[in-house]
């Protein structure tokens, strides 16, 4: 048993988790308060990805520019994608919700790599690409920064929840009638949910574009993503920073080991047995409320 | 077409409770039934073999998941690996020399059992993780089929069906091909229609409205959660099984991923939730728009009337696909089923308004 290799696949696969959680972070925050399961967050950061890519090389804007150009569209995306389709979802039966979402998926999986190229595409996020080395171990820089951002951003969103606009927020996602009653404006407040998980599919979409290249394979992430929010409760961020870690560790260390026994591809059986675990024994996660049974 | 109810007296319980209690739906169902038999005279061999064919084995198993998701209110992300299950079971069995007949049902049964285990879960969750659980299946099966090679004859690798025959006709042919497949879907079609008005039908769509009300009633939603799981899946896995024989020929699991499971799901919901009409209906709508409109696209490209490259034609199914699923949920929840009831009942009463019930 190579020691270096463990922690290395430690690392990084905590790493990726923090990265995976910056997608899962998206469908929290718009399941938080308009109570959707969004199964678009995929296409989202695929879109995302394919923005910035547009912006800075076909605009030719530089890429931290491009990046923040993407923040406003993907924003306004979240806004008019609330507003056109699930705002007419009200009071319909869970089904219809997630097949909306994922039809939505399968229309932005045919619009991003149908107008603007279906061959990978790169952009540099300005990242050095020489790993760290630290003894034996080496550590994808890329993927340090992906993590450290993936922090930066469940952090912030930790703190946004405790503004006056954050309050509102919670308010909405514990009753909807109630909050109407003390003039909150419920649809406000869920469109800038959906707003807010835009933005944070572009934090994704801008890093894992970065890593793997910008084309339809990112909207895949959503599996790992949903793994991580069941696993750490469909509403809570908290859960979403500790789950990422453990799909992450969990999906890197396995198939470091067992891979090469049965010939790759463990991960997903990995991310799988994770669904289906805390599903069978926790179904409402590590941190989710109880009450979470109203899906 | 003139007023059809006109002298329809049920005077007796047995006759108004028919499958089809008006002499003109019978008719059309006759009808409908002969031309389906007659197709391979009328048709030609590459409308027979790639339309037909596999609109009638996909109506087949939108029937069996619509019987799960639409009368028992199960929600089902994963019917392609039920369906794959099916069909490597059917091959490998057929390979070691059961007859086609008993390897259909070896097919559903293997189908079934895999297909309640993971349904198990549905006894604790429902809805969302009701989908996330299926979802996790269709991983779980892919991979294993992909990665045993007992199962899928190794890695990347194509299994061809066997010739075999089917209470001693040779399926070989176009024809005999399409013969088989109809079988099938006429099967499924009456089992689906009947058991909506047996007390199993009763009792799924008792759990489905509201599971503690059913039990309050004296209907156990264990069983019959699990007795829905059991039958979808078994119908799922023999349709799988006859999808391979009759129009694949050659499987491999790339055949039966994700995508297949949610094209599945939008046959079912484009074409009406728990509709029998509404499978066929839909399985033809979700296989053909698709196809029609890259068509069109492509032609009015080549006429010079709009250019667009390759990779957007390429990428014309997907949108509208999406675009399909998202209008037929927002703008017609009740699918293309309700329109045809719709049009049904107007043309029910036609110089008149309104029907009596």
């Amino acid at each position: 048993m190579d020691i270096s290799y463990f922690i290395e696949l430690l690392i990084n696969g905590a790493l990726t988790g923090l990265m995976y959680s910056m997608v899962a972070l998206g469908i929290v925050l718009i399941y938080k308060s308009a109570g959707v399961p969004n199964l678009a967050q995929g296409a989202m950061v695929m879109i995302s990805a394919y923005l910035i890519w547009m912006f800075s090389s076909l605009v030719g804007l530089p890429i931290y520019v491009a990046i923040a150009v993407a923040v406003v569209g993907m924003f306004l995306f979240g806004l008019v994608a609330e507003r056109l389709l699930l705002r007419k979802m009200v009071g319909q039966p869970i089904i219809m919700i997630v097949m909306l979402t994922l039809g939505l998926e399968i229309f932005l999986r045919g619009v991003g790599p149908g107008f603007l190229g279906a061959a990978p595409k790169q952009f540099d996020l300005g990242i050095n690409m020489m790993p760290i080395i630290i003894g034996d171990v080496f550590i994808n820089r890329e993927y340090l920064v992906g993590g450290i951002v993936a922090c930066i951003l469940i952090a912030l969103s930790l703190l946004f929840f405790r503004t006056r606009l954050g309050t509102k927020l919670r308010a909405v996602s514990d009753d909807h009638v109630s909050s109407w009653s003390v003039g909150i404006s419920v649809e406000k407040a869920i469109g800038i949910s959906w707003g807010m998980g835009g933005i944070a599919a572009v934090a994704a979409g801008a890093l894992w574009g970065s890593v793997q290249g910008v084309d339809w394979t990112l909207s895949m992430l959503l599996f790992p993503a949903v793994a991580v929010v069941i696993l750490g409760g469909l509403d809570s961020i908290y859960g979403v920073l500790v789950a990422g870690l453990i799909v992450g560790i969990l999906g890197s260390v396995i198939p470091g080991y067992v891979d090469p026994l049965v010939g790759g591809g463990t991960r997903d059986v990995v991310t799988s047995l994770i669904i289906l675990l805390t599903i069978i024994f926790r179904p409402h996660g590590m941190f989710g409320r109880e009450d979470i049974e109203r899906v | 077409m003139f007023y059809r109810q006109s002298g329809v007296h049920h005077t007796r319980y047995q006759t108004a409770r028919r499958l089809w209690p008006l002499p003109a739906d019978q008719r059309l169902v006759w009808l409908l039934l002969a031309l389906a038999v007659a197709a391979p005279l009328y048709m030609s061999d590459l409308y027979l073999s790639s339309y037909m064919l596999p609109w009638l084995i996909w109506s087949a198993a939108a029937l069996s998941l619509t019987l799960l998701m639409g009368v028992a209110g199960q929600l089902h992300f994963g019917f392609a690996a039920v369906m794959a299950i099916g069909a490597y079971t059917s091959i490998h069995l057929t390979r070691a020399g059961v007859p086609f007949e008993l390897a259909l049902i070896g097919a559903g049964l293997m189908s079934a059992a895999i297909g309640c285990i993971f349904g198990a879960a549905a006894l604790r969750v429902k809805g969302l993780y009701l989908v996330m659980a299926t979802l996790a299946m269709q991983y779980l099966v892919d991979w294993t089929i992909i990665n045993v090679p007992a199962i899928s004859g190794g890695a990347q690798a194509t299994l061809s069906t066997p010739d075999v025959r089917f209470l001693f006709v040779p399926l070989k042919g176009d024809a005999m091909l399409y013969y088989g497949a109809l079988l099938w879907a006429v099967i499924v079609t009456l089992l689906v229609l009947n058991i909506k008005r047996t007390s199993f039908g009763r009792a799924l769509v008792a759990v489905r409205d509201k599971d503690f009300a059913a039990s309050v009633i004296g209907v156990n939603p264990f069983k019959f959660k699990l007795l829905a799981f059991f039958t979808s899946s078994f119908l799922g896995g023999v349709s799988g099984a006859v999808l391979a024989f009759c129009y694949y020929q050659a499987v491999t699991p790339e055949q039966f991923g994700f995508n297949v499971s949610i094209q599945l799901v939008a046959m079912v919901l484009v074409g009406g939730l728990g509709s029998v009409v509404g499978a066929y209906l839909g399985a033809g709508f979700v296989l053909l728009v698709p196809i029609i409109l890259t068509n069109l696209v492509a032609g009015a490209a080549v006429a010079g009337w709009i250019s667009v490259s390759s990779n957007l034609l390429a990428h014309i199914p997907l949108m509208v696909y999406g675009a399909l699923i998202i209008g037929f949920i927002l703008f017609e929840p009740l699918g293309l089923a309700k329109i045809y009831d719709n049009l049904r009942k107007y043309f029910l009463v036609w110089p008149f308004r309104h029907t009596q019930s």
